[in-house]
């Protein structure tokens, strides 16, 4: 059968789709978009999050024809997304970046939190705020779960931008992750929802 | 494989009279598991996505009437006073992902003692609207379960929605899984206490073939709230009363061992979860004396 | 043909990566948004072309210093971010395959027949492989021991074993023909424990075996055994004033990585075979690989794609052979990616063992002696268990004195799920057991249970039980103390204004308890894991790098086999080669066999191995830089023979920070590049008698404190806080250490609670592999976990470096143990614990 439906802004057609693929396969295979991760395909992980009509879902557990005619944002429009919301709120969210010195201390390292500056790997101004505290924070290891948990924690801080330790849990606990035992990502949320607060900028950072 | 997507109610009734064997997919959070893991190949998948109606619900003066397709984060965020037990039980399917797509209806057309939605819309009081071509009708909730897995639609017939009973008192839900979020039901009880009719219902989920109510602890303990006249007073409970309860809660379980427990610990945990929600529910009826949203 | 501007640089001879970090985004091949299906046109007939997804290179930019010891940002981080970041799984050819595997569903019967005839009727199959179509005579292939069968001959011995392969146009085609093939089996008895797998007539798993511990093991069913004798125990036993014994049980616990095992293999116009894969060690797969094709290994060209974790479960091969079976057959690309459900079958898990520990201690609280014997069970095929039981032997006493020992480890074959590596392995199981006895000791002595392992800890200088010294800081006492002293966090999180926030209870959010039942436990442990490869092993390492001026500036390039896994080696070889050779940019090039073997991504080496490669073939290329610098302008500055010359930004430097010039005019347009092997000093094996030898290279240790809230009456547990403390030697990058001992935590405090994979013991199937049964912690099960790190350099390694990343998976686990025990009274003796043995619902 033939699916069409608007990916990050853009509508996308793919014919021959087997009656039983999921949108993550679409995404994946048929529309040149694997950002949208597989890890389990049974719902249990999070790491194919996309956003369906504006809404976190899982993928692998849309039947690509369930997409037919809608609006779907993968990571790989996130910062685009991020981008757009930022012009409608009338402010742009800042990305906070100092210009310390490269990554953190040891001993902030120790610590609970992030500092908001560090170097960038690759050109920040294409990034959405929760990607860039991902990288500053030191969110991603191995990287395979980043792209679900970056969908769901942008969409959580859409609704709430001031969310306590506990929301972000409850808000991210379909999201596994085997690497980092969380706290960075943790780390990584804080940091973003810290930016992006409207206020004046400060040279040290922003520490959540 | 065939992919039928209607676009109203009654297209789809109209493929599901034509395909019997059809698969109704919705939030696809379970039968999309089916195909990915090549469990399943249904001849015909049958999109309700995009009949509208389902998504919807109407408030009535005693029943509201639930599609089936409500997602379980609006149950949890815009039902809380009307359903507070469906809202908590809500609150604990699987990930914030599968509650954006999930519904009630899957719960049901899936019909797994382990769906999360059953314990709380047995103790609500519920029915569900089965629909066909042939005509609509309704399926009391006691009903509804007919064996594993197994419930009482007919081929030709899809969910259209639940009636399910407005909570006139407290209700708790509480689940037992071994991870504190993202999973499946080791087992699971939900509590409604119904001043309205000074009766008390109960649900049970994952601790026998079907999700079932605790006939005897409901009895027991509406028989005991009377006679102690406890609805009009409000007094505390005796603990004696809450443990015989939970007791018979306890005895409604027919549980197995399987990969997620055992017999023995689904039996000790229901009568666990029969005893503290009670306590949770009859607490808040002291307090208040009327329905307590429920905390999701 | 135009070449496609959202492919890599595909006409290059190796696959190259875009290059600096403005050209960074091209790296996946398809910029947001672009349809995948744009450049297919492009791509098309280019069969020699990399495909899609083909890893590029990394390079950071030049703004930062960025040397070791800093926390520098990964360079791979914005491809990760923006989901360009090309895994395995990710790989896409024109005119692609896909490959599915068939696999058993029984876990030991002899194949009576196979029909494959239907299958390859089916349109749009275009092979169906059997044994019977391997190339070669080389049908088997291993880590250590070649017993695994690339496809099954006449017998299965585990259930998932790969019995045939299809390879079609759509990857439900090929599910569908390979449901066709019809399989008959005739089911044997299966061996599932010690008892079963060495009873009178047992079947034998592999007989007539000739590997090179089929001589000493006393039971064919026995991969090897190791027994570890020093002093006399029975003699000290008899100082003890308390004596503890203790039967323990590890369950089977997964890695669990999330990037399932997946990969491609293009078939090259030269008869070889082009390999995108995820693994742990290119050149492993690649010995493995190269005689099953028949192919030299030149013709076997593997490249590192994206990989999704791997913690021990990428050391075996999963899919790689199959894929280029299915691509020489049919001559057409063939990826392969496994599902869940397969990657519970596709990848050795850890060894479940029962160990069974003789404590005794004097009054005043010193260890008498050790005896102990550990069972761990290698499943079907051998593996990684050798070594497994080397670990587990050596390491059997902890991070304790104890000089009058017994000890021996031995693993299984069995018709169970091969085991194999994950993270600590052996070493692991062992803390379990030693860390529960050391509690019951201390119990017994009424001493609290830290002071008695402090009174009790090896310090510098202490022989372990194989004989050898530890020659660097051993600091078990002080990890211990650094844990104790933190404050506890408050009790009684959950009490919110509003009521109890059940997220921060038992139970979660399934609404369990408000507070009733729930006790509080605290506990501690410690442990010990070897780093590196031991026992003889010739573990080394090899770079590349190469310095020339690129745009006016000089540039590094490191090339290595090293397999990034997520640890973030990557990030640490371009902070090494800035200190060492003073360049701000770094270009990482991407991992394949093109360069020597870098060795395995396992054993907590990378870093202390491949890193040592890469400092030193950077001091080589230094040397040679100096050599170029005399030789230009060695007459303008007497510095120039006579000081000690560094170079730091861009500058050659004398050690006392005089400038003696620009590497841009040293170098101008010359290029200096160096590939060279580097070792870690020798280890010897263990004799097999008695089990002494310097085995090891060097240690890690770590040490945990658990906080744990239990509901005592529904069996749940909800860890508050793991504390951790260790000691790293030098943190090259201070957040990524970190990153490291959290994630490894987690993994511990998983197979405390949750994680295992469930066996049925009657018929040897796996009962759970699916995300549904197979429970991994999500962010709600995980608590605060704050780190303390020690760095005290162990001068045998670069930098003073330790390996890092095992440590912290030992003792999570037993320190959330003692701190359930403490919170319940209960002996637990088994992990995880479950619901049932808190309740006594069994």
């Amino acid at each position: 059968m033939r699916v069409t439906f608007t990916v990050n802004g853009r509508r996308q057609e793919a014919d021959d789709v087997w009656e039983g693929e999921s949108l993550l396969y679409v995404l994946r295979e048929r529309m040149g978009l694997p950002g949208s991760k597989n890890a389990c395909e049974q719902g249990e992980c999070g790491s194919c999050t996309v956003r369906l009509d504006g809404v976190p879902v899982c993928s692998c557990l849309v039947a690509a024809g369930q997409a037919e005619g809608r609006e779907v944002v993968t990571v790989e429009g996130l910062a685009d997304h991020a981008r757009r919301r930022g012009d409608r709120s009338g402010h742009t969210p800042g990305a906070g970046a100092g210009s310390g010195p490269a990554g953190l201390s040891l001993q902030d390292a120790r610590g609970w939190t992030a500092r908001g500056t560090g170097s960038r790997t690759g050109d920040a101004a294409a990034l959405a705020p929760i990607q860039q505290a991902f990288i500053d924070a030191g969110a991603v290891q191995c990287g395979f779960c980043t792209p679900g948990l970056l969908v769901a924690a942008d969409e959580m801080l859409e609704r709430n931008p001031s969310p306590s330790d506990e929301d972000i849990r409850e808000a991210l606990s379909g999201n596994l992750c085997r690497c980092t035992g969380y706290e960075k990502i943790l780390d990584a949320v804080r940091l973003a929802a810290a930016r992006q607060e409207p206020r004046e900028p400060q040279s040290g950072g922003a520490r959540p | 494989m065939d992919f039928l997507r209607p676009a109203t109610w009654e297209e789809a009734l109209a493929a599901k009279a034509e395909h019997p064997s059809a698969v109704p997919i919705a939030g696809g959070t379970d039968i999309m598991v089916e195909i990915n893991f090549d469990h399943r190949r249904p001849e015909y998948l049958l999109d309700l996505n995009r009949v509208e109606p389902l998504t919807e619900w109407e408030v009535g003066a005693d029943t509201v009437r639930l599609g089936a397709s409500v997602p379980y984060s609006r149950i949890m965020e815009r039902l809380r006073t009307e359903l507070p037990g469906l809202a908590l039980a809500s609150h604990t399917v699987a990930s914030p992902q599968i509650r954006n797509r999930g519904g009630v209806g899957g719960n049901l057309g899936t019909a797994s003692p382990a769906g999360d939605a059953h314990p709380a819309l047995l103790a609500a009081g519920a029915e569900v609207e089965a629909e066909s071509v042939r005509g609509s009708r309704r399926i009391p909730i006691d009903a509804f379960y007919t064996g594993v897995k197994r419930n009482a639609l007919a081929p030709d017939e899809l969910i259209r929605a639940v009636h399910i009973k407005k909570a006139t008192g407290p209700q708790q839900y509480s689940k037992v899984g071994t991870r504190n979020a993202m999973v499946i039901a080791v087992c699971a009880f939900g509590l409604a206490l119904h001043p309205d009719t000074r009766t008390v219902r109960t649900g049970i989920g994952s601790a026998a073939p079907t999700p079932v109510r605790a006939g005897d602890a409901e009895l027991f303990l509406g028989a005991a709230l009377e006679e102690g006249g406890f609805w009009e007073s409000g007094r505390a409970l005796p603990p004696a009363l809450a443990r015989q309860f939970a007791q018979l809660a306890a005895g409604a379980c027919n549980p197995i061992d399987d990969v997620r427990g055992t017999a023995r610990y689904r039996r000790h945990a229901v009568g666990v979860m029969a005893r503290r929600t009670l306590g949770w529910a009859w607490e808040q009826y002291r307090a208040t004396g009327r329905p307590l949203e429920g905390a999701a | 043909m135009t070449e496609p501007t959202t492919s890599p640089a595909t006409a290059a001879p190796g696959p190259a990566y875009s290059g600096d970090a403005g050209a960074a985004a091209t790296a996946a091949g398809a910029a947001p948004g672009d349809a995948r299906a744009g450049t297919r046109t492009a791509l098309g007939g280019a069969r020699t072309a990399a495909p899609v997804g083909t890893p590029t290179r990394m390079t950071q930019g030049s703004r930062t210093r960025g040397g070791i010891g800093e926390s520098t940002l990964r360079p791979d981080g914005t491809l990760k971010v923006t989901g360009e970041f090309a895994y395995s799984s990710d790989m896409w050819h024109e005119d692609m395959l896909w490959g599915q595997i068939l696999r058993s569903t029984v876990a030991h019967a002899e194949i009576v027949s196979l029909d494959t005839s239907e299958a390859l009727a089916q349109p749009g199959v275009y092979a169906v492989l059997t044994y019977d179509d391997l190339p070669t005579e080389v049908k088997n292939y291993g880590l250590e021991i070649q017993d695994t069968p690339v496809l099954a001959h006449g017998r299965v011995r585990h259930h998932g074993e790969p019995v045939a392969l299809v390879a079609a146009d759509h990857p439900e085609t090929a599910r569908r023909a390979a449901a066709k093939i019809r399989v008959e089996y005739r089911e044997l008895p299966v061996v599932t424990d010690e008892a079963s797998a060495t009873a009178p007539g047992a079947p034998l798993l592999h007989p007539g075996r000739d590997d090179h511990h089929a001589g000493h093991v006393p039971h064919p069913n026995i991969v090897h055994r190791q027994p570890i004798v020093r002093g006399d125990a029975t003699a000290a036993a008899g100082r003890a004033d308390v004596i503890v014994t203790g039967e323990y049980v590890f369950g089977m616990q997964d890695q669990a990585f999330l990037g399932p095992e997946s990969g491609l293999a293009v078939p090259a116009e030269d008869g070889g075979v082009d390999l995108y894969v995820a693994t742990q060690w290119l050149h492993s797969d690649l010995r493995q690989i190269a005689p099953v094709l028949g192919l030299p290994e030149e013709k076997v060209r593997m490249t590192l794609a994206g990989v999704g974790g791997a913690f021990g479960g990428r050391e075996d091969l999963s899919m790689q052979i199959h894929a280029c079976l299915l691509a020489l057959r049919t001559g057409k690309p063939v990826k392969i990616v496994y599902n869940r459900f397969e990657s519970f079958f596709g990848h050795v898990h850890r060894h479940p063992a029962r160990l069974r520990y003789e404590h005794g201690a004097t009054r005043d609280g010193r260890l008498t002696h050790l005896r102990c014997r550990i069972v761990l069970d290698g499943g079907a095929y051998a593996s990684a268990s050798p070594a497994v039981v080397g670990n587990a032997s050596s390491l059997a006493v902890g991070p304790y004195k104890v000089d009058d020992v017994d000890i021996e480890a031995v693993a299984l074959y069995t018709n169970n799920p091969p085991c194999g590596a994950m993270r600590g392995f052996g070493a692991v199981q062992a803390c379990f057991a030693y860390e529960a006895q050391m509690d019951r000791l201390a119990a017994e002595l009424g001493m609290d249970p830290v002071e008695f392992r402090q009174l009790n800890a090896m310090e510098q200088g202490t022989l372990l039980p194989t004989g050898q010294p530890v020659d660097s800081p051993a600091p078990v006492a002080e990890l211990l103390r650094r844990v104790k002293a933190r404050p506890l966090p408050p009790e009684r999180q959950w009490e919110t204004t509003e009521g109890a926030d059940v997220r921060a209870l038992p139970g979660g959010l399934s609404n369990t308890t408000h507070g009733e039942g729930v006790v509080r436990g605290v506990g501690y442990a410690v442990g010990i894991k070897n780093v590196g490869f031991s026992e003889g092993f010739d573990d080394y390492s090899t770079a590349r790098v190469r310095m020339e001026v690129i745009n006016g500036h000089p540039v590094a390039t490191v090339h290595t086999a090293m397999a990034e896994v997520g640890q973030g080696g990557v990030t640490v070889h371009a902070q090494i080669a800035r200190t060492e050779l003073g360049v701000a940019q770094v270009t990482i090039h991407p991992a394949d066999t093109r360069v020597g073997s870098a060795g395995s991504t396992s054993a907590s080496r990378q870093t202390y191995v491949t890193g040592g490669a890469v400092k030193n073939s950077c001091e080589l290329v230094r040397e040679k830089v100096l050599e170029l610098g005399r030789r230009k302008f060695g007459s303008h500055h007497p510095a120039w023979a006579t000081a000690e010359l560094l170079l730091e930004g861009g500058k050659v430097v004398t050690d006392g920070g005089e400038v003696l010039g620009d590497l841009v005019e040293v170098l101008e347009d010359e290029v200096v590049e160096v590939e060279a092997e580097w070792r870690h000093r020798p280890t010897e094996a263990f004799d097999l008698r008695t089990g002494q030898g310097n085995g090891h290279v060097q240690y890690s240790f770590a040490a945990h404190r658990a906080v744990v809230e239990v509901d005592t009456e529904l069996g749940l547990v909800k860890v508050i806080e793991l504390a951790c403390a260790q000691d790293v030697g030098k943190a090259l990058n201070p957040l990524s250490v970190v990153g490291q001992i959290q994630g490894g935590t987690t993994q511990g405090l998983g197979v405390a609670v949750m994680e295992e994979i469930v066996v049925d013991p009657k018929t040897a199937k796996v009962r759970n592999p699916s995300f549904t049964d197979y429970l991994i912690p999500t962010i709600l099960d995980t608590p605060t976990i704050p780190v303390d790190v020690l760095e005290l350099a162990d001068d045998h390694a670069p930098y003073g470096l330790r390996g890092i990343g095992e440590a912290p998976t030992l003792s999570s686990t037993p320190a959330v143990l003692a701190a359930i025990r403490a919170a319940t009274g209960l002996e637990l003796n088994r992990t995880p614990v479950r619901p049932e043995h808190l309740t006594g619902t069994l």
